[in-house]
């Protein structure tokens, strides 16, 4: 059973068409990511899914309601955070929470909320007050208040340093683990490849492809490079008969492998039977963002 | 309900709009009360100004205040932070919220009312409004007229920067319409007959004529209702939520 269902998503604005044809599912308890450049239709889909737009076609089920037809339902199931909305500026963390919480007929116990979004510090500061990291932070929270099966998290660490983005994947990471269905909207593939399980990539309004985000990199050829100094030397035949090889280049010292599969084993253990260590043994796998480039022909960012 | 008490907290939090919706009408009133002489003369029609006159333009004053300037600079920052918009996902409707504006913007303006009466009678010995169920009805139905101007206005701000400019290019034109500095009584006569048209206008009359113990003029009341029901339905119709 899926918990997500969207066929044939179409959504039409007066100027444009944001989204042409976005069908995916998303499995219960898992991180679905929503991978594409800016302008891509992303959020519009997301949108429809939430019933905060009406689609003008397909069909939509999340967990068996229609976000035309049961609207109030639906937010009882479904969390969503919203990219860049704030709060009111002299709202207090803890008011905020009580507040959203209010609007729930079961909602999770808030104190219990911030302490697990690492706010509880926080619980007395103005929303103005808060840095970008810790809005993000309240944000979810605000998103998880009413105990949703699934949480919808636009563009959740845009805008934020590097540290306060790491937090906040931990964060997602450890919603996951209490059982919540997590649909992840980001333009950032280091986000995608490291939280999802599964993701959609979507250009202009369109599901490219979806797959995990190992599948994809495999579907980008797979290429990789294993580059790494030799402790001794060493005949390129010896790595050249290796089926997973595909060349092998010599720059100076360094060696550069070039292949697929199993690239990585399969070179150092042959080099041991030699009795060669590779030193500064570096991996270079092909990324999500190659993947996109194979797929579409434009880069993401 | 929590709405309710969480809005009007961070109504009170935002304390000096209050110098301007309570104590800016209530100062005038006892400063120039004080300081103008023929402010507290008898006038031809047996009331001075103190009585009837100067309350009812400080009442006007308030909930222009109110409905031109703080509530569409509240409305308006709430769409554009997306305040608005993070509660249309939850099960409470954004509606809720501005339901629960009217009502605090109401409240500020009866608190503010009730002031100047006090006040009035206190410092010379004014009445209170004599025909007070009328008055009651002239002051929550110009207080709902005006408060929809204020969501019209809210609607058609671009931006939360500029509702309060737009607030105050229709806010200053009601002002002298409703008799702020030309009574009405003085007004001339093409612009008394705009005056009648002006909501504002009407609205300032039959709050003197309640004041002084008569019932409001018919005319006035069905300017008033009308102006609520067209600004009320523009901003039905006009209100966006992002």
């Amino acid at each position: 059973m899926k918990i997500i269902e969207v066929r044939n998503l179409r959504k039409q604005y007066p100027k444009h068409l944001a989204v042409e044809d976005v069908s995916f599912e998303v499995a219960e308890s898992e991180i679905f990511g929503i991978l594409g450049p800016n302008g891509a239709g992303k959020t519009t889909a997301v949108e429809c899914v939430a019933g905060l737009r009406q689609r003008d076609g397909g069909t939509i089920r999340v967990a068996g309601l229609d976000p035309r037809e049961d609207r109030d339902e639906l937010r009882r199931v479904l969390g969503m955070q919203l990219q860049s909305a704030a709060m009111p500026d002299k709202i207090k963390v803890w008011e905020a929470m009580d507040l959203y919480a209010s609007f729930y007929p079961d909602p999770a116990d808030w104190r219990e909320l911030l302490e697990r979004v690492g706010l509880s510090a926080k619980r007395d500061a103005m929303f103005k007050d808060l840095s970008g990291g810790q809005r993000q932070r309240l944000s979810v929270a605000l998103a998880l208040v009413g105990r949703p099966r699934v949480a919808v998290l636009d563009e959740l660490t845009t805008g934020l340093d590097p540290q306060a983005r790491r937090d906040t994947w931990e964060l997602v990471e450890q919603v996951r683990e209490t059982g919540v269905t997590i649909v992840l909207v980001t333009h950032f593939m280091e986000e995608a490849e490291r939280l999802c399980d599964r993701l959609a990539l979507i250009d202009a309004g369109k599901v490219v492809a979806t797959d995990t985000p190992a599948g994809f990199i495999a579907q980008a050829g797979g290429e990789q490079r294993v580059r790494f100094r030799p402790s001794a030397r060493f005949d390129d035949a010896v790595l050249l008969a290796l089926p997973e090889v595909r060349t092998v280049t010599r720059n100076g010292e360094s060696v550069v492998v070039s292949g697929s599969g199993n690239l990585a084993p399969a070179v150092t253990l042959a080099l041991a039977h030699h009795q060669v260590v590779p030193g500064d043994l570096r991996i270079e796998q092909a990324t999500l963002d190659d993947a996109f480039l194979a797929l579409t022909g434009r880069k993401l960012s | 309900m929590k709405l309710l008490v969480m809005e009007a907290k961070l109504h009170l939090r935002d304390w000096p709009s209050l110098l301007f919706t309570i104590g800016l009408p209530v100062g005038l009133l006892i400063v120039l009360g004080v300081s103008i002489p023929s402010f507290t003369e008898v006038q031809d029609g047996g009331q001075r100004i103190v009585d009837t006159h100067m309350p009812s333009t400080m009442v006007l004053l308030a909930l222009l205040t109110l409905s031109c300037s703080v509530l569409p600079a509240v409305l308006a920052t709430y769409r554009q932070q997306g305040v608005l918009r993070r509660m249309s996902t939850t099960p409470v409707h954004p509606a809720r919220l501005l339901g629960v504006q009217l009502l605090i913007n109401l409240a500020v303006g009866t608190v503010s009312t009730v002031i100047l009466i006090l006040a009035g009678w206190l410092a010379f010995g004014s009445a209170p409004p004599q025909a007070w169920a009328w008055f009651i009805l002239v002051f929550l139905l110009g207080t709902a007229a005006l408060l929809a101007i204020g969501l019209v206005i809210a609607a058609l701000a671009p931006s939360a920067k500029s509702a309060p400019g737009i607030g105050s290019v229709v806010m200053f034109p009601l002002m002298f319409l409703g008799g702020m500095w030309v009574p009405r009584e003085i007004m001339p006569d093409p612009l008394r007959a705009i005056s009648d048209f002006s909501v504002a206008g009407p609205f300032t009359q039959a709050l003197k004529d309640t004041w002084a113990g008569q019932p409001p003029q018919l005319m006035h009341m069905v300017v008033v209702a009308a102006g609520l029901v067209l600004f009320g339905g523009l901003a039905v119709r006009s209100f966006r939520w992002e």
